[in-house]
C-alpha cells in the first residue's frame, strides 16, 4: 500500500510538470502575438514592446516556463523594469484585464465552483447509482426499460437547453426559485445552509440530468454483469438476506467503474462547470475562464486550464485508492 | 500486455527504406471489407426499431440542413435579412419583440422571426445546421484519422514508440476538454485571421474543425491501440510480413481495415459529442459569432439580452432541433455498436 502511494505520487508529479509544460507551451507560443493582447486596446508598438519585457517574453523560451513554476512555491517580481510588483507565492501571473494576482482570482472563483460541484455531484450520484441499482434489480421490467429510455434521453439533453428552461420555468414563470446570487457561496455563510440550497438548486438539477444519465448506464451494465457471477450465487446459496447479498456483496464489487467515472467528473467539475456556471451566472472557475478567454486575458485561462488538469489527475489517483478500500478483490501493488 | 519480442526482433533487422508501400504484395481488398463491415451494421440495425427510426431521424436532419436553404428560398427568406418594422416587431412595449403574427410559425415565416433583428428563424435554423454539422462531421473525421493511425501505431510498433504514445494519451486525456477548447480556440483565432483559413465566416467554422478535431483523438487511440495489441499476434500479419510486405504496407492495408469496426463506432459516437462542443463553445461566445448562424449560436442569441424569457419560442427552435439530432446520433450509434461490436458493454 505504502509502496503503491509512494509509485504513484511519483508519476504523479511527472505527469503534472508535463501538463504545466504543455499548458504553457500551448498558452505562450499559441497566440500569435501575447504582448499585443497583454497591453490592451491602445496600444502604440513601443507599449507592445515594454510589454514583451514585462511578459519576460525578451527571455528563452524553457527561462520563461522555470520562472513561471518557481512562482508556484515563492514570490516573484513582475511587470516592466522600472514598474515591478511583487506577485505574492503561490503566483500565477497577472491578469491583463485588471491586473490583479491570478491566484486571488482564483480563490475567489473557488468557493463557487465548490458549491456548485459538492450539490451536483451528491444529487447526480445518488439518482444515478439509485435508478441504475434499481433497473438491475429489475431486469426486463417496465421500470428497467423506462429508466433506461429516459437515461438515453437524459445524456442527450444539452445543458444550454435544459439550463434556460429551468430557468425559464422555475424561476420566471412560476416563481419558485429566486435567480442565483453572487452573495451566497457556501452553506456556512449569513444566510444559512437554506438559502445556499435554494441558490444552487437548479444548477444542480441541470448538471445532474445530463450526469446522472450515463451514472444510471453504467450502473446497470456493472450490476447485472455482476449478479451473474459466482460468488453472488455462493452467497444466496448459503442463506444470505438478499439485501445483505445486494448490497455487502454486489454493490460493493459491481460499484468501481462507477468509482472511476465519479474521480474523473470531480477532476472534471473542480475545474468549473463552464456551461453551467455561464447560464446561472455563478462566477466560479468556469465562468471566469470564458470571461478571460472571450477577453484573451491569457494568464487567467492559463492558470484555469492548468489548475484543472492538475484537479482530474489528483482525482484519479485518489480513485485507484479508493478501488481497494471499496472491492475486496482488488489488491495495489 | 506487453508481448512484444518477435516484432521488435523484426523491427530492428528491416530497412527504413523498405517503409514504401508496395501494393503487389497486398492480398487484402480493403474496399471489399468496408462493404461487409456496412453490410453487417445494415443487416443488423434493420431489425431495431429504434436504431431503424434513429437512422431515419439522422437522414431527415441532413436533408433538412442540406435542403433548407432552398425551402426557405422558396418561402422568399434567407437568413441574414433583417427586417425591424414596427409591423413585425413590437415597438411599444417589449422593443424588438415580435408581434404575435410572427413570433410563432406562420405562411410567410415557417417557424417565426427573431426577437431584436426580425431574421427569419426558418431560414437560420437550416443554415445553422449546415453550419452546426459540417462542424461536427469535420472535426470527427480529423479526430477519426489522427485516432486510427496513432492508436494502431502504437499497438503494432510496440516498445518505446508504444510507452511514448500511450503517455502522450494520457496526458491528452488528463486535460478537461471543454475547458482547454474553450480557452485555446480565440488564440487558434488570432493565428489563422490572417491565413486563407480565417476569412469571414470560415475562421470560426475553421478553428472549430482544428481544436476539437485535434483534442477528440486521444480516446479513440486508446480503444484502437487495445484492438491492434492482439492483431499483430495473428497469422495473416505474419503472412504478410513474411511475403515482405513493409511495416507501412502491414499497418495500412492488414491492421487498419480489420480495426475499421470499432473505429466506425466511435465516431457515430463522436458525432453527436462534437455537435454538443459546437453548441457550447458558440453559446459560450468563442465558436460561431452573429450573422453567421449554427445551433449554438442561436442559443447565444437566445440568452443574450434574457430574449428567452419573454419569447420562449425563440429557444425552443434551436433547443429542440439540437436535443433531436444528438438524441439521434446517441441512439444511432448505440445501434451500430450493438451491431458491430457486441462485446461492447451498454453504457
Amino acid at each position: 500500500m505504502i509502496r503503491f502511494i509512494f509509485r504513484r505520487t511519483g508519476s504523479l508529479i511527472l505527469l503534472l510538470v508535463a501538463v504545466s509544460f504543455i499548458t504553457f507551451t500551448l498558452f505562450q507560443l499559441g497566440p500569435a502575438d501575447p504582448a499585443s493582447a497583454a497591453c490592451g486596446q491602445e496600444c502604440t508598438p513601443e507599449r507592445v514592446a515594454e510589454a514583451r519585457v514585462a511578459l519576460g517574453m525578451d527571455h528563452p523560451f524553457l527561462i520563461q516556463y522555470i520562472d513561471y513554476m518557481r512562482g508556484l512555491v515563492s514570490p516573484r517580481m513582475i511587470g516592466a523594469p522600472g514598474a515591478e510588483s511583487i506577485c505574492q507565492w503561490p503566483c500565477l501571473g497577472k491578469s491583463f484585464q485588471t491586473n490583479e494576482n491570478v491566484s486571488d482570482i482564483i480563490a475567489r472563483s473557488l468557493p463557487y465552483t465548490l458549491s456548485m460541484a459538492v450539490g451536483a455531484l451528491v444529487l447526480w450520484t445518488v439518482s444515478g447509482v439509485g435508478l441504475g441499482l434499481l433497473a438491475a434489480l429489475r431486469k426486463g421490467s417496465a421500470t428497467d426499460k423506462f429508466i433506461v429510455g429516459a437515461a438515453s434521453v437524459g445524456v442527450s439533453l444539452p445543458i444550454p437547453v435544459t439550463g434556460l428552461f429551468l430557468l425559464l420555468v422555475f424561476v420566471n414563470q412560476l416563481h419558485l426559485l429566486p435567480f442565483t446570487t453572487n452573495e451566497i457561496n457556501s452553506p456556512f455563510g449569513p444566510q444559512g445552509p437554506w438559502a445556499w440550497v435554494l441558490n444552487y438548486l437548479l444548477p444542480w438539477v441541470a448538471l445532474a440530468v445530463l450526469f446522472s444519465a450515463a451514472y444510471i448506464r453504467v450502473t446497470r451494465t456493472n450490476m447485472i454483469e455482476t449478479f451473474s457471477e459466482d460468488f453472488i450465487r455462493t452467497a444466496r446459496a448459503k442463506g444470505l438476506a438478499p439485501r445483505t447479498v445486494t448490497f455487502k456483496h454486489g454493490v460493493r464489487a459491481g460499484i468501481t467503474p462507477v468509482v472511476t467515472m465519479l474521480g474523473m467528473d470531480i477532476g472534471l467539475l473542480l475545474g468549473g462547470a463552464v456551461l453551467t456556471e455561464q447560464i446561472f451566472s455563478v462566477p466560479g472557475l468556469g465562468f471566469t475562464a470564458v470571461r478571460a478567454a472571450i477577453s484573451g486575458d491569457l494568464p487567467v485561462t492559463m492558470a484555469i486550464t492548468m489548475l484543472a488538469a492538475f484537479f482530474v489527475i489528483v482525482a484519479n489517483v485518489v480513485v485507484d485508492l479508493a478501488y481497494a478500500a471499496i472491492d475486496p478483490r482488488v489488491r495495489l501493488q | 500486455m506487453n508481448r512484444a519480442p518477435p516484432l521488435t526482433q523484426l523491427q530492428s533487422t528491416v530497412e527504413p527504406t523498405a517503409a514504401s508501400p508496395s501494393p503487389s504484395t497486398s492480398p487484402n481488398r480493403p474496399t471489399a471489407e468496408a462493404r461487409s463491415l456496412l453490410a453487417t451494421a445494415w443487416l443488423r440495425i434493420r431489425r431495431s426499431k429504434i436504431a431503424l427510426l434513429s437512422l431515419c431521424v439522422v437522414v431527415a436532419i441532413m436533408l433538412f440542413a442540406i435542403l433548407g436553404p432552398l425551402l426557405s428560398a422558396m418561402s422568399g427568406n434567407d437568413p441574414f435579412t433583417s427586417n425591424t418594422s414596427p409591423d413585425v416587431l413590437d415597438d411599444l412595449q417589449t422593443p424588438g419583440l415580435p408581434l404575435p403574427g410572427y413570433m410563432y410559425p406562420s405562411a410567410s415565416h415557417w417557424l417565426g422571426v427573431e426577437p431584436g433583428l426580425g431574421r427569419d428563424l426558418f431560414a437560420r435554423l437550416a443554415y445553422g445546421g449546415q453550419v452546426s454539422l459540417t462542424i461536427a462531421l469535420l472535426s470527427t473525421a480529423v479526430s477519426v484519422v489522427l485516432g486510427t493511425v496513432i492508436g494502431a501505431a502504437a499497438g503494432y510498433f510496440g516498445g518505446k514508440t508504444d510507452a511514448i504514445i500511450s503517455r502522450i494519451m494520457d496526458l491528452f486525456l488528463a486535460f478537461p476538454h471543454l475547458l482547454l477548447v474553450l480557452s485555446l480556440t480565440p488564440i487558434l483565432q488570432s493565428r489563422l485571421r490572417d491565413t486563407p483559413l480565417g476569412q469571414g465566416s470560415f475562421l470560426p467554422m475553421a478553428s472549430l474543425v482544428i481544436i476539437l478535431g485535434f483534442f477528440g483523438w486521444a480516446y479513440l487511440a486508446r480503444i484502437v491501440r487495445g484492438q491492434v495489441l492482439s492483431l499483430r499476434e495473428r497469422e495473416f500479419v505474419e503472412a504478410a510480413r513474411s511475403f515482405g510486405a513493409s511495416h507501412l504496407s502491414v499497418l495500412f492495408r492488414q491492421i487498419i481495415p480489420n480495426v475499421m469496426g470499432v473505429v466506425l463506432v466511435y465516431a457515430t459516437m463522436l458525432i453527436p459529442t462534437n455537435i454538443s462542443a459546437e453548441a457550447a463553445l458558440s453559446f459560450l461566445g468563442v465558436g460561431v459569432k452573429d450573422p453567421t448562424p449554427s445551433w449554438g449560436q442561436m442559443l447565444n442569441a437566445a440568452q443574450s439580452g434574457n430574449w428567452y424569457l419573454s419569447d420562449p419560442w425563440f429557444l425552443a427552435v434551436p433547443g429542440a432541433m439540437l436535443i433531436v439530432t444528438v438524441l439521434a446520433f446517441n441512439l444511432l450509434g448505440d445501434a451500430v455498436r450493438d451491431a458491430l461490436d457486441p462485446k461492447a458493454s451498454r453504457h
